[in-house]
């Protein structure tokens, strides 16, 4: 599904990313660690097509085409969906007006047409039940005023609407109440699918404990310095990241 | 990639819709403006005796007077002896008595601009009258209206059909020497729209007016009154646009609204005169006053303005709040692209007792646009506890506008309470790269923020009107973001 291939990728010169491999494949789930300042929400914005950073080497396909040249909506339309870490406020939009334009333009993407006004709603308060929110959520200002962990748990409400393929997750546990944490995981597992695929950005082994993954990274300086199975996260909880950085280092 | 903040810039190419021209045999005066001319169009208009001098003391006292230099604005001096003050179609004797006797070439114009003025083709509930340059060339549903005692008709018609009525408030909100611009208006006006509302009568639907301007180098000084007497209710209806022409052509209008007891006038506006080109070329000078008087107790006068077009817009329709407990309200969305300039606002003149006024403005400016905001919020001794919200809020788009407001308050009465709310913000990029991330083009996302800033004052809308004006934000923000 997402094949990243020696990525180089920099910001006004400065190179913040030294040669990513990555491979996900569909129904897979990738929990990407490391330290502050290293790299990871770069990648994050590299994949959904932030401008101000400049590929300087390798590439990235995405179903087999080029990421990398396509503009940045169409990458969501293409179902790439990225969880932000800071979410944004959008004053004077109302969530559910953002996600039936969202819905709307992926799905005349795909030829269809738009979504009936009763079955978006019937939908969209399944998604907000599953990930026990308010229904008034909806009728706010898309994040104007949420707190920390409710725009995080908003985040995971547009993905499970949304029903993107590629999910990238941005430390969307920070902030999170132990609770919290519990609904949203179990928001990502009811969406998970043999053909979904999951990137998480995390600091927190707690989250892993809820969502298992696959594969575990560390991202150090920019490159991927280890790579293992769930049980890395648990040694890197113990070990701190200095282990793996010296590691590297030696 | 997402849209990088020169992108944004660019998201603000748009393109003037209504631009086209319309070609017509005409009767125009050349240019020129002294009291010749004036006495020719008394003449040509067929008014009573009053009106010449009426017009000649607003010329003599306007020739006395000077362009106001304090707006946000800028421009060359106006040459008035350059333009033209009169261009009609050219026609019969006393103009169209019904729509048979109009040029179809007019209607065809209303037509292309969507708002064709065959009776059956018009929404029900809206009566129109269309003013095409100069004149006024056809009023829809007259006879409903009729019916109702309601005075729906051009103001030229007026003054030869109700000359007693139409003298006793003409000028009696904004008298002929009030500025530089109603002056002139005063002394050269050529048509508008008269609107009486009788006694406990609410208006049976909609009334509209359609200003075009076709003719080059000429004015339009359209002069609209409005009347609602005790206890009736009308809701009005304003729409503009204008060819793209190289020149800026002048537009300075005058509307007078009349409340009186426990009467409602609910005014709006959405204004899409031609605005120039990308490089500021051309457009419309749209120089207006705009006033009502809320005479009456308990009377009440919203203005609602959604305003796109013209190059430059200096404009504040106000309220003098008179009568006890009167009510008045400023609704506006002024949106700058390109180099438009506007410095818009409103008046709040609290006389009578317990008096209410709220104002709620929002400037988008975009490309190089300036956007003013210039309120005045009067509180006189004797207005016992009159109270005023004013919100003003301005967004930018990009980094080359510009936003400014200028709040005045003065209050001579201690019991008066006034709030004062203003915020600025910026379209971030952000912002719109979240949207891009869920699905949407950069300017879908631009055009849904700016809507979502203007949402208090859409609402206000009539709803055919607030459909109207959010297309329009669109259409003028066409090619702001990459
Ligand atoms: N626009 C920018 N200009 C200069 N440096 C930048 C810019 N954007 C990112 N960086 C730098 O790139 C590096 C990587 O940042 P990034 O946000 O990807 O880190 P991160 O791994 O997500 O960190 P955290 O765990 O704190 O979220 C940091 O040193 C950051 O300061
Ligand atoms: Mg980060």
């Amino acid at each position: 599904m997402l094949n990243i291939e020696n990525l180089h990728v920099s910001v006004v010169d400065k190179p913040i990313l030294k040669g990513i491999n990555l491979q996900v494949k569909p129904g897979e789930i990738h929990a990407i660690m490391g330290p502050n300042g290293s790299g990871k929400s770069t990648l994050s914005h590299v994949l959904s097509g932030k401008s101000g950073y400049t590929v300087t080497q390798g590439q990235v396909t995405y179903e087999g085409k080029d990421l990398t040249e396509m503009a940045p909506e169409i990458r969501a339309r293409e179902g790439v969906f990225l969880a932000f870490q800071y979410p944004v406020e959008i004053p004077g939009v109302s969530n559910i007006y953002l996600l039936k334009a969202a819905l709307n333009s992926i799905r005349k993407h795909h030829g269809l047409s738009e979504v009936d006004a009763m079955d978006f709603l019937t939908l969209i308060k399944e998604k907000v039940r599953l990930l026990e929110m308010d229904e008034r959520f909806l009728y706010r200002a898309v994040n104007e005023g949420f707190s920390g962990g409710e725009k995080k748990r908003n985040e995971i409400l547009q993905m499970a609407v949304l029903e993107p393929k590629l999910c990238i997750l941005d430390e969307t546990d920070s902030g999170l109440d132990i609770d919290a944490l519990k609904v949203v995981a179990e928001g990502v597992n009811s969406i998970r699918s043999p053909e979904r695929s999951f990137v998480m950005i995390t600091h927190y082994q707690r989250l892993l404990d809820y969502i298992k993954p696959d594969f575990v990274h560390v991202l150090a300086h920019g490159q991927i310095v280890k790579s293992g199975g769930p049980e890395l996260a648990l040694e890197l909880e113990e070990k701190g990241y200095s282990w793996v950085e010296n590691k590297q280092a030696a | 990639m997402s849209a990088s903040a020169k992108e944004i810039e660019q998201l603000i190419g748009k393109e003037y819709k209504q631009g086209f021209v319309t070609e017509l045999e005409t009767d125009t005066f050349p240019p020129g403006l002294d009291e010749e001319v004036i006495y020719k169009l008394w003449k040509i208009k067929n008014e009573p005796e009053f009106m010449l001098e009426y017009r000649l003391k607003a010329f003599r006292h306007w020739q006395t007077m000077k362009s106001p230099e304090w707006a946000f604005v800028k421009f060359d001096p106006i040459d008035y002896q350059a333009v033209s003050y009169y261009s009609a179609p050219k026609r019969k004797e006393d103009g169209p008595k019904s729509l048979d006797e109009v040029d179809p070439q007019i209607l065809e114009a209303y037509k292309k601009l969507g708002i064709p003025l065959d009776e059956q083709e018009r929404l029900a509930g809206v009566a129109v009258d269309a003013v095409f340059d100069s004149v006024s060339v056809a009023t829809t549903f007259k006879s409903k209206l009729k019916e109702a005692g309601v005075i729906f008709c051009p103001i030229s018609e007026a003054l030869r059909e109700y000359p007693e009525l139409v003298q006793q408030y003409l000028g009696s909100v904004v008298p002929t020497g009030d500025n530089f611009f109603a002056a002139l208006n005063s002394a050269v006006f050529t048509d508008g729209s008269f609107v009486y509302i009788p006694k406990g009568v609410r208006c049976p639907m909609e009334l509209s007016t359609y200003f075009r301007i076709n003719a080059a180098n000429t004015g339009q000084f359209e002069r609209t009154l409005i009347i609602a007497d005790e206890g009736s209710y009308v809701s009005y209806l304003e729409g503009c646009t204008a060819p793209m022409r190289d020149e800026n052509q002048l537009h300075a209008a005058v509307v007078e609204l009349i409340a009186l007891d426990n009467a409602e006038i609910k005014y709006s506006t959405v204004q899409n005169w031609y605005p120039g080109d990308k490089e500021g070329k051309g457009g419309i000078y749209n120089f207006v006053t705009k006033r009502a008087d809320c005479r009456g107790e308990n009377s009440k006068v919203s203005w609602t303005q959604v305003e796109t077009g013209s190059a430059i817009t200096w404009k504040y329709p106000s309220c003098v709040l008179t009568g006890n407990n009167s009510i008045g309200e400023f609704y506006s969305v002024a949106l700058t692209n390109n180099y438009q300039q506007a410095d818009t606002g409103t008046k709040m003149i609290h006389i009578g007792k317990n008096t209410r006024s709220t104002i709620i403005s929002k400037g988008i400016s975009a490309g190089r646009a300036q956007n003013t905001y210039r309120g005045l919020v009067k509180v006189l001794k004797g207005a016992e506890n009159a109270r005023n919200y004013t919100q003003c809020d301005s967004l930018l788009v990009g980094d080359k506008c510009g936003a400014h407001t200028f709040p005045y308050v003065e209050v001579k009465q201690p019991s008066a309470q006034v709030e004062h709310e203003a915020t600025t913000s910026k379209i971030s990029e952000d912002q719109l790269f979240f949207c891009q991330q869920r699905g949407l083009s950069a300017e879908d996302a631009v055009s849904m923020i700016v809507n979502g800033f203007c949402k208090e004052v859409f609402k206000e809308l009539p709803m055919e009107f607030a459909v109207e004006a959010q297309a329009l934000l669109g259409l003028s923000l066409e090619g702001s973001v990459g």
